[in-house]
C-alpha cells in the first residue's frame, strides 16, 4: 500500500491492517482463517486489493492462486475497482448517523453511481465499507486509499472534482 | 503393540447385469475400469484426487434418485449399476456439447488436434454436432511463460492443473476463479504466467490438460503429444517415502 496518509487522519491506515491481523490471530494464523480474513478487509477496505491478498497469502500459508479464487468465487467480495479513483464512503453505524448516506445520494446525483459502480468514462468508482476503525472522525470517506475525517457532501463534492479536473 | 490397519472389505455388485467384486475403498468406475466396463471421464485421472466435476462419468445406481458420478462413488454391497443406458448417453453427450459450445474448440487449428480427450470423448460417444449455440468468448491466451502457452479458449476446465500442481509438484500456482460461466484457470493472483514465483517450470500441468488448453511452445497443429506416464510412478513412490 503505497499511500501517504490523509491531513487529520494519522494512523487510520495502520488500524485497519491491524484488524486484518486481528482476525487472522483469532484463527490462529491458519489457512483456514482465509474466509474470515478476507470479509475484514473488504469490510473495512471496501474492496480486496492485490497487495493485501498478497499478504494474507504469505501470513496464513494460503497459496496466491487460491486466494484469488476465494476472493472471486463469493458475490460477497469486491476486488480492486476498475474506476481510476476510488472513493470509499464509510457505512458503520457512526458514520451512518452523522451523514454517510447524504455524501453516497450526494456522489450518486452528481456522477450518477451507486455503491459498487464505476463511470462510465472509469474515472471514478464508488464503494463502501462496513466501518474503518476511524468511528471518532465519522463520517469518514477513503479518497483512492487515503483516509479522511468528519467529511461532507460539500467535502466530498470538492475532493473529486480535482480528480475531475486533471 | 499391533496398529488396527483399516481392512477394506470385498464387497459384490452388479454393473451392467455382471456380477462384480470390488474392496469398500473402490470408486464404481475403478471397479467398473477393472472389469473392462467402459465409462467416459474427462476430470478424473489415476492419480489425482478426484474432483467430481466434469459429470461425464455419471451412472444409474439402483434405487437413487440422480444419476451419480462413478468416479466419486464408492462401491457397495448389493449395488446394482447401470453405466450406459440410452438415457445416460444422451445427458453424456448434452453435457460434452456443452463444453464445444462454451469455449472455442476448433480442432483443425489446435496443437493438440489428434491427441485430444476431449476430440477422442466426442468421437468415441458420436457427437456429430453441437445443438447449443456456441458463445464464442474472447479468452486470452497466455505466452509469457518461456517454455508453455495457457490458451483459455481450449480450457475446459476439469481441474486436472491445479490439482497436479498442487498435489504432485506441491506448488499450487494454478487455481481456478470465479463462478459459473466466469470461471478461469488463473496463474498466482491471476498474474501472467511467465511472471510467476510459484511455478517451477516442471510442465506436469501442461501433460495432464486433456485439451489444448495448454501446450509446450514451439509445438505447431497436431503435434502436442501429452506424456503422463510419471503419475502414477510419481503417486507410488510417493506414498512409500
Ligand atoms: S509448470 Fe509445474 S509448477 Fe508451474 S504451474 Fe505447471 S504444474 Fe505448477
Ligand atoms: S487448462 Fe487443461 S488441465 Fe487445466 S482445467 Fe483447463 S483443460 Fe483442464
Ligand atoms: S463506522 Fe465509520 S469508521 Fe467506524
Ligand atoms: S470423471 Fe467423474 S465427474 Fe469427471
Amino acid at each position: 500500500m503505497n499511500e501517504q496518509q490523509g491531513v487529520g487522519a494519522k494512523g487510520q491506515e495502520d488500524r485497519r491492517i491491524r484488524m486484518v491481523e486481528r482476525t487472522m490471530r483469532m484463527y490462529g494464523n491458519e489457512p483456514h482463517a482465509l474466509i474470515e480474513t478476507l470479509h475484514t478487509i473488504q469490510e473495512s477496505y471496501g474492496y480486496i486489493d492485490t497487495d493485501l491478498m498478497r499478504f494474507v497469502s504469505e501470513k496464513l500459508g494460503v497459496p496466491l492462486s487460491k486466494v484469488y479464487g476465494v476472493a472471486t468465487f463469493y458475490h460477497f467480495f469486491t476486488l480492486k475497482p476498475q474506476g481510476e479513483h476510488t472513493c470509499v464512503v464509510c457505512t458503520g453505524t457512526a458514520c451512518y448517523i452523522t451523514g454517510a448516506k447524504n455524501i453516497i445520494d450526494e456522489i450518486g446525483k452528481q456522477y450518477d453511481i451507486k455503491p459498487g459502480e464505476t463511470t462510465s468514462d472509469n474515472k471514478l468508482s464508488l464503494l463502501t465499507a462496513r466501518c474503518l476503525g476511524a468511528c471518532g472522525l465519522a463520517p469518514a470517506v477513503v479518497f483512492d486509499g487515503v483516509v479522511a475525517g468528519k467529511q461532507n457532501p460539500e467535502s466530498v463534492n470538492e475532493t473529486i472534482r480535482r480528480w475531475f479536473e486533471k | 503393540m499391533m496398529i488396527a490397519k483399516k481392512i477394506s472389505q470385498i464387497q459384490t455388485l452388479i454393473i451392467d447385469g455382471k456380477e462384480v467384486g470390488g474392496r469398500s475403498d473402490e470408486t464404481i468406475l475403478q471397479v467398473a475400469r477393472e472389469n473392462d466396463i467402459f465409462i467416459p471421464t474427462l476430470c478424473h485421472l489415476d492419480g489425482l484426487s478426484e474432483y467430481g466435476g466434469c459429470r461425464l462419468c455419471i451412472v444409474h445406481v439402483k434405487g437413487l434418485p440422480r444419476l451419480v458420478p462413478s468416479c466419486t462413488t464408492l462401491v457397495r454391497e448389493g449395488m446394482e449399476v447401470t453405466t450406459n443406458s440410452e438415457d445416460i448417453i444422451e445427458y453424456r453427450k448434452g453435457i460434452l456439447s456443452l463444453l464445444f459450445a462454451e469455449r472455442n474448440h476448433v480442432c483443425s487449428v489446435c496443437v493438440s488436434n489428434g491427441h485430444c480427450e476431449l476430440q477422442w470423448l466426442a468421437l468415441k460417444l458420436g457427437i456429430t454436432h453441437v445443438e447449443f449455440p456456441y458463445i464464442y468468448p474472447k479468452m486470452p491466451v497466455d505466452a509469457t511463460h518461456d517454455r508453455f502457452i495457457a490458451d483459455h479458449n481450449r480450457c475446459v476446465l476439469c481441474g486436472r492443473c491445479v490439482r497436479v500442481c498442487h498435489e504432485v509438484e506441491g506448488a499450487h500456482t494454478k487455481d481456478v476463479m470465479g463462478r459459473g460461466i466466469t470461471s478461469r484457470v488463473i496463474t498466482d493472483l491471476m498474474n501472467n504466467w511467465g511472471e510467476s514465483n510459484t511455478c517451477t517450470g516442471c510442465g506436469k500441468c501442461v501433460h495432464v490438460c486433456p485439451t489444448g488448453a495448454l501446450s509446450e511452445k514451439g509445438k505447431s497443429v497436431a503435434e502436442m503429444e501429452k506424456r503422463r506416464q510419471f503419475l502414477p510412478y510419481l503417486k507410488r513412490m510417493r506414498e512409500r517415502s
